[in-house]
């Protein structure tokens, strides 16, 4: 019993000094996967082919720059073509170029092939967050940055994770080939993690599809890698591979926690305790543009402090909630949220930064305020949702 | 015919008018030349500046300087303002200055046009940074300006900038036109094409490559336009639209644009280093046709910048395959200018150091650009601190060096004196350090995981970008001292003789420096 926690102090160390030498790291990661590691021996391929020319060339050019100078070479030579040298330097890059090009294809083709997964997860991009969700396990949730804004605005310590971690990772089981489609709710981001090789696009309107079979338990982290407004650099992806027995607890521990957030719709709120958790939703929903205060970026992102809508009547608010405005960054939350989140938040901003109405709005106000637009349309406006390609 | 003219011009001379008019009415293409080169250095402080802050603000780990919005406006106004303002005008003014004294022409064939196209410019590039103080900031989307991050979800400022792309668009067109007029009609007798220098063969090219492409990009923002103001969904998905047909677009215009901005620099360098290595310039045929190579691939390789947006496998085959066969031409370039080198009589003067460190530094950015041709390796690399590194070392020692190698080797024939040698060397070796310092750490953030365009990251990355940064001031402040040599060699210094340097070949050669106000009125003989 005693060798654990040195063992542990030990792995800690070790970490720790992984984590100093990253600072100085100079070449890609191995990553964990077998694609992984292919991309990696064709980065170092190609790589140590650069080299082998760079020496040359570059040898051949100081060696003339010593040499050849006027001081030790005062009399220049006046040769200036030779068929044969010509053909040979066009011909022999073509060679190397062919015999990269077979491994390259080999390794495209294999990253190409989505065939047989064992589990599928859709991955939607959010300004600025990742939604996932298990096809045929009715699990869904958003990823969030959890790094402090105070960490960000440099008033508290950074970690070792700083902008690299989630409130959710996205968990998948270890050894299963797991397939990714992936899209985008608003504009195009990208899904990436390193350690396991995938990077795609993430485009409205389109579904893209990769994979990756990572054979060990462990975390992985990585970021969006398209330009996709504002907070680009504020939506990390954190994927936690368990073990195949961790993973099936994982699932139906996530199950059961939907069920439960459905219960709580039934349950019967006071204002406090709305406006409390309605702060939580609101930091990591709301705040990256309405910001903290609710004073907003105008004019792009309007204030909500003495906003109309906020302080107008309850159903102006939560249609503008619910469903967003179309054309706009300002998403509809009816479906990323559940309707106790959306409820709080409501109620949060109608007794936040000044705005004290002293009103609330329930859960149940917002399963009516659902019933009547399905009742009344047939179907509820919001966001277009990705068509299959 | 040529000698009748001239007697009627014997009779009152020509010089330049008197005042500020002088600059506004010209249509003399040394006036214009010098217009483009000041328009482009100003608009290089300029993006420079944004640099700076960008810079700054990635200097360590945390956000200090700047907001996240102005960030991403200042990533994308450097982009926009280096790319439109800094490298093309500046190739334009050279070809001004130095296609007609090259080829024996007394002037641009489209003088009028020639004066439109540039005073285009500083419209357009007014239009342009007049955004950064409008209301909801100006462009923030990227200089590559995907859809729908640049329609939809856009500043109101974002039709300010399309109209600039416009205005920018028609000047580049008009001055390929003059390009293409002049070399092709004002030769001096026996002034074949397989006989003019290098630097007028890349900018024929060039001019034919911005005939082809400018109009897409007009296309594509007259797109945008119609999406934003009109009603229509080419971008929106929403709408039935696709954004990868942007990406299609405009990349099919940025290909070809990589080009744009480092061929006239191929030129003016295969110029330069014979001239230094006092021995011809090797493989002018294959030099000439390699170029041609360049160009046409240029059309064929767009979607390798799209490797990663799920475009079918057979696509990303092709583009694969037509990327890496870039290589071979630019490699039989390459291996023309160190054969010029090998067994020449080498001086180091400073045109000769840029064009030196051109070839090294520009041949690195080709490397990096052979990993990115590798499809699986690119979605490890694409969109990360590894491309920004790529493009940085094929544009800054690619196009700027080759700029600089231009400025230092032409300026006594465009200012009757010599540079500040010592002053210019100076430049040269705190220009070569500072770019180093700035872009090759850029490398192992990108491999490490650092992707491009965010104003904040892990702590991991925070040393070599503290390196980047102190790299980039010191390249930054370097180019106040060329503004001050370059000023000091058109207030006075030695005189320069027609030929200031001895291994030098070509009819600009051949008329006194400076340069008189009109040339080659009497087309030169050429044997």
């Amino acid at each position: 019993m005693m060798r654990h926690p040195r063992l542990g102090m030990g792995l800690l160390a070790c970490s720790a000094l992984s984590q100093a030498q990253a600072a100085w790291d100079v070449n890609m990661r191995q990553g964990v996967t077998e694609v992984s590691r292919s991309v990696f021996d064709l980065h170092m391929t190609i790589f140590w082919i650069c080299v082998v020319i760079g020496v040359l060339v570059f040898g051949a050019m100081f060696w003339s720059m010593f040499a050849h100078r006027r001081s030790r070479h005062p009399q220049p030579a006046h040769f200036h073509e030779n068929t044969r040298v010509e053909l040979l330097w066009t011909v022999v890059p073509l060679v190397i170029l062919i015999a990269m090009a077979v491994p390259a294809t080999r390794t495209l083709l294999h990253i190409y092939d989505p065939s047989d997964p064992d589990l599928d997860i859709q991955i939607t991009g959010h300004q600025w967050k990742w939604h996932y969700k298990y096809l045929g396990e009715d699990v869904e949730f958003f990823s969030n940055l959890a790094t402090d804004r105070e960490a960000i605005g440099n008033r508290a310590p950074k970690g070792d994770h700083y902008l690299l971690e989630v409130d959710q990772p996205l968990v998948i089981p270890a050894g299963a080939k797991v397939r990714f489609l992936v899209g985008a709710a608003d504009v195009i981001h990208s899904w990436w993690v390193p350690e396991l090789a995938v990077k795609k696009d993430a485009i409205p309107g389109f579904i893209n599809e990769a994979w990756t079979r990572a054979p060990e338990p462990g975390l992985y982290r990585g970021q969006c890698t398209e330009l996709c407004g504002k907070d680009h650099g504020f939506m990390p992806i954190v994927v936690e591979v368990k073990a195949p027995a961790d993973y099936a607890a994982w699932l139906a521990g996530k199950k059961a926690a939907a069920a439960e957030s459905k219960a709580q719709a039934g349950k019967v709120w006071t204002l406090e305790e709305l406006v409390a958790h309605g702060e939580q939703v609101y930091k990591t929903a709301c705040a990256a543009c309405h910001q903290p205060t609710g004073e907003g970026l105008p004019p792009v992102f309007p204030a909500l402090k003495g906003s109309k809508i906020a302080t107008g009547p309850k159903e102006g608010h939560i249609e503008r909630v619910v469903n967003g405005k179309p054309g706009t960054a300002m998403a509809a939350f009816g479906k990323q949220l559940s309707e106790v989140d959306l409820a709080a938040v409501i109620s949060y901003e109608r007794n936040a930064f000044g705005n004290a109405l002293g009103d609330m709005v329930t859960p149940q106000d917002i399963l009516a305020f659902k019933q009547a637009a399905e009742a009344g349309q047939g179907m509820q406006p919001g966001q277009p949702q990705p068509q299959p390609q | 015919m040529s000698a009748v003219i001239d007697h009627g011009h014997g009779d009152h001379p020509h010089g330049p008018a008197p005042g500020l008019m002088r600059w506004v009415l010209t249509t003399n293409h040394k006036d214009i030349g010098t217009l483009y080169l000041w328009f482009s250095f100003c608009a290089f402080l300029l993006g420079g500046s944004f640099a700076m802050v960008i810079r700054a603000e990635l200097f360590q780990p945390g956000l200090q300087i700047v907001e996240p919005a102005f960030f991403n406006q200042m990533t994308t106004m450097h982009g926009l303002i280096m790319v439109f303002g800094a490298v093309m005008p500046a190739f334009v003014g050279l070809a001004n200055w130095m296609i007609p004294l090259m080829i024996g022409a007394p002037d641009m064939a489209l003088p009028r046009m020639n004066n439109f196209s540039f005073w285009l410019l500083p419209a357009a590039f007014g239009l342009l940074v007049s955004t950064l103080f409008m209301e909801g900031g100006g462009p923030n989307f990227g200089w590559t300006f995907y859809a729908p991050l640049s329609t939809t979800y856009a500043p109101q400022s974002v039709t300010f900038f399309i109209f600039a792309i416009h205005l920018m668009g028609i000047s580049s067109i008009m001055g390929a036109i003059n390009v293409i007029a002049t070399v092709l009609n004002l030769r001096a007798p026996g002034m074949t094409l397989m006989k003019m220098p290098l630097f007028v063969w890349t900018w024929l090219i060039t001019a034919f490559l911005l005939i082809a492409v400018m109009p897409v990009l007009a296309g594509v923002v007259t797109m945008m336009l119609m999406d934003i103001h009109f009603g229509t969904s080419f971008f929106s998905a929403a709408g039935g639209g696709d954004p990868v047909l942007f990406q299609h677009v405009f990349w099919f215009f940025g290909h070809p644009e990589v080009y744009i901005m480092i061929l006239p620099a191929f030129g003016a360098v295969s110029a330069i280093i014979p001239t230094f290595s006092r021995k011809p310039l090797f493989g002018y045929t294959s030099m000439v046709y390699a170029t041609g190579a360049i160009a046409f691939l240029s059309f064929i390789v767009w979607a390798h910048h799209m490797f990663v947006v799920g475009i079918p496998v057979a696509g990303e085959l092709f583009f694969m395959y037509a990327t890496m066969l870039i290589a071979v031409p630019t490699g039989v370039k390459v291996f023309n200018w160190v054969s010029t080198m090998w067994r020449g009589s080498l001086t180091f003067e400073a045109p000769m150091l840029f064009a030196v460190a051109f070839v090294i530094l520009f041949t690195i950015g080709g490397f990096s650009g052979l990993m990115l041709a590798i499809a699986p390796a690119d979605f490890q690399y694409h969109d990360t601190y590894f491309v920004v590194a790529h493009f940085h070392y094929v544009l800054v020692p690619g196009a700027i060096f080759g700029i600089f190698a231009s400025a230092y080797y032409w300026l006594p024939k465009w200012t009757g004196h010599m540079y500040d040698e010592r002053l210019a060397k100076l430049h040269f070796w705190l220009s070569f350090v500072g770019m180093n310092l700035a872009f090759f750490p850029m490398h192992f953030v990108g491999l490490a995981g650092m992707p491009r365009r965010i104003p904040d990251y892990n702590l991991m990355f925070a040393d070599f970008n503290r390196v980047s940064s102190l790299g980039a001031f010191l390249f930054g402040a370097t180019q106040l001292l060329f503004l001050y040599i370059v000023v000091k060699c058109i207030r006075g210094g030695e005189p320069a003789p027609a030929k200031p340097w001895d291994g030098a070949h070509g009819l600009e050669w051949s008329v006194p420096s400076p340069a008189p106000y009109h040339t080659f009125s009497t087309p030169p003989e050429v044997e």
